[in-house]
This record gives structure tokens, sequence and C-alpha cells, in this order.
């Protein structure tokens, strides 16, 4: 089964070419590095200073690397939708907790009514009061 | 000090815009002004939001500060530490004691609002006013104690609310619906994941939702309140 779009951190990606076999979603390095920022080294998957080593089956004899393992091994909430071809990869349980219990305030980048890009990181230096509505 | 709103919105500008823009502000029915407890000083000065309003239709912000609802609010100091994690942000269970036909709400709840708006406004200043000094800001083990700590279920349901999301701005509204209604099994305290769930037909979007579903999802809440006050009692 095709694979064309992931979702991993607040990026989107589409137009990939992942296969799903069983439980296997095998990515390319070149398409795995697009979709997650996590590239093929000597040591293992790396991301910023981030390695963790190629566990036995995560590679196939294309080269290509096993998505869903490294989710499994990071404690991934992983979520499909066969329909239309997406996956969407979660932050860890404990990632989440470990940013929000360190107390500092984790930072988004949204757009405001006109699609411009706003960070949290920007106000650095002012006190912040944040508040969520909805229209509903 | 910066105020930032964060609109918990799939259907994105669409939803908000009318609610932010001036026209709007111009229709607002004057139940608003009993409901907000604002004064008549205050009701004639409405003007649109001049602080920054942002769109997130994943409610990325929601799980990434343990929030349960829509309104609730987080304090952020100059170094970019929470000193109040998410709360209610000065609003009252109106809703609980609201008529369904007329939306009027009884005065002993008004006045119960306003007192709890008005106290969380004062604290509010009080910040702004004395910085690190406020009675108001909490040390790091209180703010770690009353947030609402993320479990499996958690990411799980936020990891559904992104892949709704995508699928919703893809025009799968039926698929988006089971995403969102996942999210809503997995963690059905999250008030801002079902309010959303219920409102992703294009004919809903942007609009209150009043429908006896809401209601009945209100009911089953007993005597739990649906916005519990900001607890103050660490600043007496």
């Amino acid at each position: 089964m095709a694979v064309s779009t992931i979702l991993y951190d607040d990026h989107t990606t589409v137009g990939l070419g992942a296969e799903l076999d069983g439980d296997h979603l095998w990515l390319t390095p070149a398409d795995l590095q697009r979709a997650t920022g996590w590239t093929l080294e000597p040591e293992g998957l790396c991301r910023g200073d981030a390695c963790v080593r190629l566990d036995a089956g995560w590679q196939d004899v294309q080269g290509r690397v096993d998505l869903a393992a490294l989710a499994r091994h990071l404690g991934q909430p992983v979520v499909r939708e066969d329909t239309a071809g997406a996956w969407a990869f979660g932050a860890s349980v404990n990632t989440r907790r470990d940013q929000l219990f360190a107390l500092e305030a984790p930072d988004f980048t949204l757009p405001d009514l006109d699609g411009k890009l706003h960070s949290l990181a920007d106000f650095r230096g002012k006190k912040v009061f944040m508040f969520s509505w909805g229209s509903y | 000090m910066e105020f930032i709103a964060v609109a918990f919105d799939t259907g994105g500008k669409a939803a908000v815009e009318a609610r932010i823009k001036s026209a709007d502000i111009a229709e607002r029915p004057p139940v608003l002004a009993r409901l907000m407890g604002w004064s008549p000083d205050l009701w004639a000065k409405q003007t649109p939001p001049t602080y920054l309003n942002l769109i997130d239709e994943a409610h990325i912000v929601g799980e990434r500060y343990g929030m349960v609802n829509v309104p609730q609010g987080v304090w952020i100091d100059e170094a970019g530490h929470i000193v109040r994690p998410a709360e209610s942000a000065g609003t009252a269970d109106m809703v609980r004691h609201m008529n369904r036909e007329t939306f009027e709400v009884p005065d002993a709840a008004v006045n119960r609002g306003i007192e709890i708006r008005n106290t969380y406004i004062e604290a509010l200043r009080d910040w702004a006013r004395n910085g690190a000094a406020s009675r108001y800001i909490l040390p790091p083990a209180e703010v770690r104690r009353r947030m609402r700590g993320p479990e499996e279920a958690d990411v799980r349901a936020a990891t559904h609310v992104r892949l709704g999301r995508h699928l919703f701005a893809s025009g799968a509204l039926d698929r988006a619906k089971h995403h969102f209604d996942a999210a809503v099994r997995l963690c059905p305290d999250k008030w801002h994941y079902r309010r959303q769930s219920y409102m992703l037909d294009p004919e809903s979007i942007g609009q209150l939702n009043v429908t006896p579903g809401f209601w009945a999802a209100v009911d089953a809440l007993g005597d739990e309140s649906f916005y519990p006050p900001a607890d103050f009692s660490h600043a007496q």
C-alpha cells in the first residue's frame, strides 16, 4: 500500500513514495529526511544532536528505512488514514511531559488572519498572556 | 505585556475572521455585556482587538500547554517560563445556568460570573504592574502540580486531531470527523476537541454551538464545572 503524505512535528510532506508492508513503513533515506528530518548516517539515524542506532530489520534490501519501527522505538503515537494514504506521527508522551514540566513555554509558530507567521519565541523579553478561544 | 489570542479552529480564517473584525463587533448582542460582565463604560468602548490573533487549526497549542477547553489562559514571563499554567481565564459557568431557548442567564449567575472575571483581570493587572513580585504568579512546584501532565491518550488524541485537520483541509470531511471523534473518545475531558468535532460541517463553521448534542454533553458533566475558576488561593 502506498503512503504519500506524512505529518511529522509541525510539517506535512506530500508526494512521498513510502510503502506500507505489514507493520513496516518503508521510506527512502531521501524521503525520510524530507518528511522527518532524520538522516541515515554511519552512526544510525540522526536528527540534530540525537542519533538512534539502526536496529536489525529497520532497513530493507533496497536501503529503505522503516519509519514505523523508528516511531515505536521513540514511543511516538502513530495514526493513519488509509483512504488518503496519510500517516501522522505525534510527539511521545515523554517528550511532551519533559517540555511541559521544564516550565519553558513550548514554542509554536502559527498564522494570523493575513497568513503571516508568528512564533511565541518572538516575544521573549516580554510578559505574555496567551489565551485560547474558539468560534464554537 | 503582550496579549496573544490563539483560536483553536480547524475551520481556519473562515471560522474566526468575522469574530475578530469590526463588523461582527458592531453586531454584538447586548446580552453579551451581561455575560461578559462589561460595564456600560466598557461596552461603549468596545473595539476590534489590537493584540495578536493567531489561528491554530490543529489545536497544537492546546496539546503543548495541557489545555482542556476554550477559553483558557497561560502566563509566560519575560524569560519564557510558565508562571501560571493553563486555567480558565476569568470565564464562569454561565453555560450551566443559561436558558437554552432565550440564552438568558439568571442575575445570580451573572453576578458570580462578573466576580470571577474581575478577580482574574485584577490578578492579571497585578502581574502586569509587579512582574515577578506579583503575588499571583506561582512557584515552579505549584505550576507543575496544577498542570495537566500529558498521558499516552493525550499525545495519541493530538495526533488524531492533526490528521483530522489535514483531512478536513483536503475536503475529506467524514474521515476528518472520524479522527476528531477518536480524539474525543481518548480525551473526553478535552472540550476543545469535543466542541470542534461538533462543528466541522461547512454550514456550522464559525457558528456558536447550541445543538442538543452540546447541551447533552454539558448535562453529562453532572456536578463538575465547565469552567472551573482560576485558583488564586495561593495569593491569599
